[in-house]
């Protein structure tokens, strides 16, 4: 696999583009320690944060101030050691040797300080400019475990400040240790950088000896420091007994995501159709007011009929949904259950050739595929992260719920009565996701006999401490971090393809309009997989985002030949069954093709950048839209032949 | 001599050698997996494989062949605490 771009970065603290004037400190720990949340608290940042190892994927940045004084703090991958040769181990020991940072504070997680010692003693054999962040206090009380900061601070000669940093608890304390040794003299030792060379010059025998010595003095440290009550993590054991048992660990799965679907689709309802209702109340008044100014017929149709109804489109079918969706998953993640589904279907990815990690690289791509290809970096072989990255698209991600929520409660749901409509919603939802589960095992398992040849590897995976979520903060970044992000780049792009479906609309060449010859020039191959012009369209104005798809084709559909009005679902359903000819047909055919099809552009510059490769980057944009394409053909001839829909 | 993946939920063992070369080595010593460590088999995958050990405090899911490359000694003694 090719280098990364935080690779390349050569040696020296310029190259890290750091401002000379400013004390840097960088954030060194183990995944799954708070890291993230301390670098939040520290920074006012909001860095994604989920209680599963390797979300901080990439070197985040950000910088504080105390006592006049600017500190440039940098987060580090999370990482057990800093002796092992892949990604993120190497880009979080090349900054701690060759950028130089004036204080290193390594996050310690209190409930599991053993381990987690073993980083710090290797931290400490670089430099004895380091702080130790020893965070989670609290969820090592509530299991039991007491660590006495004082001994531990004896034992390592370097500052131990206790944190709870979700409650920024002890955070003062830490920015005055981390001031202190960084003003602190004498501690400008040579740069031990030699320590790392001579471990991977060392023979395995030598190696072999360091890391038992380092693990037999955190173990004498943590002898000495660590005091466990008896009923330490029995209540984690219980919850996993039953999480992960033959008989409920997968019922509990599927209905977990049920769930998450109803309420979505059951609580989506009214506040989308008020949004509505108000949104096109606006447009009146903005009409009205068009009118009184004067303002010629042209550039009223084209800012209101274009640009304005497809933002109310966006923002009244979009944002309710996701404003559910987005807090409900990130609860599952910050409570810990995302690594024990991928303990629980390890063994089925592994038959297929691929990674049980996948499950998390896979939850991840239900936000966004581009997150989701980054975190494939927690996969260590190169064969078996590629085909995280390639397979990955078939989870559908925040552009695509839009499409698939609307067309589940539009079509499917609504067939049913109101009593069991969303109930049916949901289930849809859930078949969709098994089908895209589905296919990312048959695509791993052809391309482990094909083109990525090879065995399973190693498979080492932490299941950390199941954690109480916090439940305001999930909310705040849930709601600000995704929904808004997702609603904006919807709008930035929904408003020009809002104006850019009026113009085709309303600009004729001969007797059709640019909006009529396009569509009929798409239509046919539309229709032999069961869309139809206007939703090929959609899809070629929605490469660079997939938020785009719906109201882009409901903008060509109503400027198609008529304008029209829409506030509820039941006038949307009007416009598409009765005016536009679909059937269910239609609906599977765009539900299928939206989940399976190629990446958005964003994506796949992601791929490139990950992979260093174009024919990799090639294959992940053909590979899924050839299946797409092929699956919709079959769904719809055979369909067709049987004699179900148009 | 028995491995880890001999270890039976519920059972505790010592690790004596890990047989394993390059990144899964690495990867194991990281962990802490490394001779002299008490490890625990504590939590079994509803499919059977992996197997998830206690060590030093944390909890690791491992797959069997892994597992098999980690011997281990005085596999049934029940001794110190989680």
């Amino acid at each position: 696999m090719a280098k990364t771009i935080e690779q390349k970065v050569k040696p020296g603290r310029a190259k890290y583009e750091v401002p000379e004037s400013e004390l840097v400190v960088a954030l060194a720990g183990n995944p799954n320690t708070g890291k993230s949340t301390v670098f939040n608290a520290l920074t006012g940042l909001r860095q994604h944060t989920g209680n599963w190892p390797g979300k901080t994927v990439t070197r985040a940045e950000g910088s504080f101030s105390f006592q006049g004084e600017k500190y440039h703090l940098i987060d580090l991958p999370g990482t057990y050691s800093l002796l092992a040769r892949t990604t993120d181990e190497e880009i979080a020991r090349d900054f701690l040797v060759e950028g130089e940072p004036d204080v290193v504070v390594v996050v310690v997680d209190a409930t599991s300080l053993e381990r987690n010692l073993n980083l710090v003693l290797q931290v400490l054999r670089l430099t004895r400019r380091v702080v130790v962040c020893l965070n989670l206090m609290d969820e090592a009380e509530r299991n039991g475990i007491e660590v006495d900061a004082k001994a531990l601070e004896e034992e390592l000669g370097v500052p131990v400040v206790p944190t709870v940093a979700v409650r920024r608890k002890g955070l003062e304390r830490l920015v005055a240790a981390i001031a202190k040794v960084a003003h602190q003299p004498g501690l400008d030792e040579a740069s031990r950088r030699e320590e790392v060379r001579e471990f991977f010059a060392a023979d395995p025998a030598e190696k072999d000896r360091i890391v038992r010595a380092t693990f037999a003095e955190a173990e004498r440290i943590a002898a000495r420091c660590v005091r466990t009550s008896g009923s330490a993590r029995r209540l984690d054991r219980i919850l996993d007994r039953i999480l992960t048992s033959k008989a409920v660990g997968f019922p509990v799965m599927l209905l977990l995501l049920a769930a998450i679907f109803w309420l979505t689709i059951a609580g989506a309802n009214v506040p989308s159709s008020l949004l509505a209702d108000g949104l096109f109340w606006v447009e009146e008044k903005l009409l009205i007011g068009m009118n009184a100014i004067g303002a010629p017929a042209w550039l009223t149709g084209f800012l209101i009929e274009g640009v304005y109804r497809g933002l109310a489109w966006v923002v009244s079918v979009m944002l309710p949904p996701m404003a559910i969706f987005f807090p409900a998953f990130t609860l599952l993640e910050d409570l810990g259950y995302l690594p024990r589904v991928a303990f629980s279907l390890d063994r089925v990815f592994r038959k297929v050739g691929a990674n049980g990690k996948m499950a998390l690289t896979m939850a991840m791509g239900f936000g966004c595929n581009a997150a989701g290809v980054i975190s494939t970096r927690i996969i260590d072989s190169p064969r078996e992260r590629l085909i995280a990255i390639i397979t990955n698209n078939f989870m559908p991600c925040n552009g695509r719920w839009p499409t698939l929520i609307l067309l589940a409660t539009v079509f499917i749901a609504a067939a049913f009565p109101p009593s069991v409509g969303a109930l049916v919603g949901a289930g849809t939802l859930v078949g969709v996701v098994l089908l895209g589960f589905f296919v990312t095992l048959l695509v791993s398992f052809g391309l482990t006999k094909t083109a990525l040849k090879g065995a399973a590897s190693a498979f080492v995976l932490e299941l950390p401490p199941y954690r109480k979520p916090q439940l305001l903060r999930i909310l705040y970044t849930s709601l600000l971090d995704r929904t808004l992000f997702v609603l904006w780049r919807a709008v930035v792009i929904a408003a020009p393809a809002g104006g850019l479906a009026w113009i085709l609309a309303n600009v004729s060449v001969g007797d059709a309009t640019l909006l009529q010859a396009i569509v009929q020039f798409l239509d046919p191959l539309g229709r032999l997989i069961g869309l139809d012009g206007v939703i090929l369209l959609a899809y070629i104005v929605a490469i660079p985002a997939n938020e785009v798809v719906v109201p882009t084709m409901l903008m060509a559909y109503m400027n198609y030949n008529k304008l029209i009005e829409i506030e509820s679902t039941q006038q949307l359903q009007q416009l598409l069954v009765v005016d536009h000819g679909w059937t269910v047909l239609t609906a599977v055919c765009l539900m299928l093709f939206s989940l399976l099809h190629n990446p958005c552009s964003t994506t796949l510059w992601t791929i490139f950048k990950e992979t260093g490769s174009k024919k990799w980057t090639l294959v992940s944009a053909l590979l899924p839209l050839g299946i797409a394409f092929l699956v919709c053909f079959l769904v719809a001839q055979t369909a067709r032949l049987l004699g179900w829909g148009g | 001599m028995k491995t880890l993946a001999d270890l039976k939920p519920g059972e505790e063992a010592t690790v004596v050698e890990l047989t394993s070369t390059g990144l899964t080595r690495e990867r194991l010593q990281d962990l802490g997996i490394v001779p002299g460590t008490r490890v625990r088999a504590s939590l079994i995958s509803p499919l059977g494989d992996p197997v998830a050990y206690e060590v030093r405090g944390a909890l690791i899911a491992l797959r069997r062949p892994d597992a098999a490359t980690i011997l281990i000694e005085n596999g049934h003694e029940n001794g110190k605490n989680d």
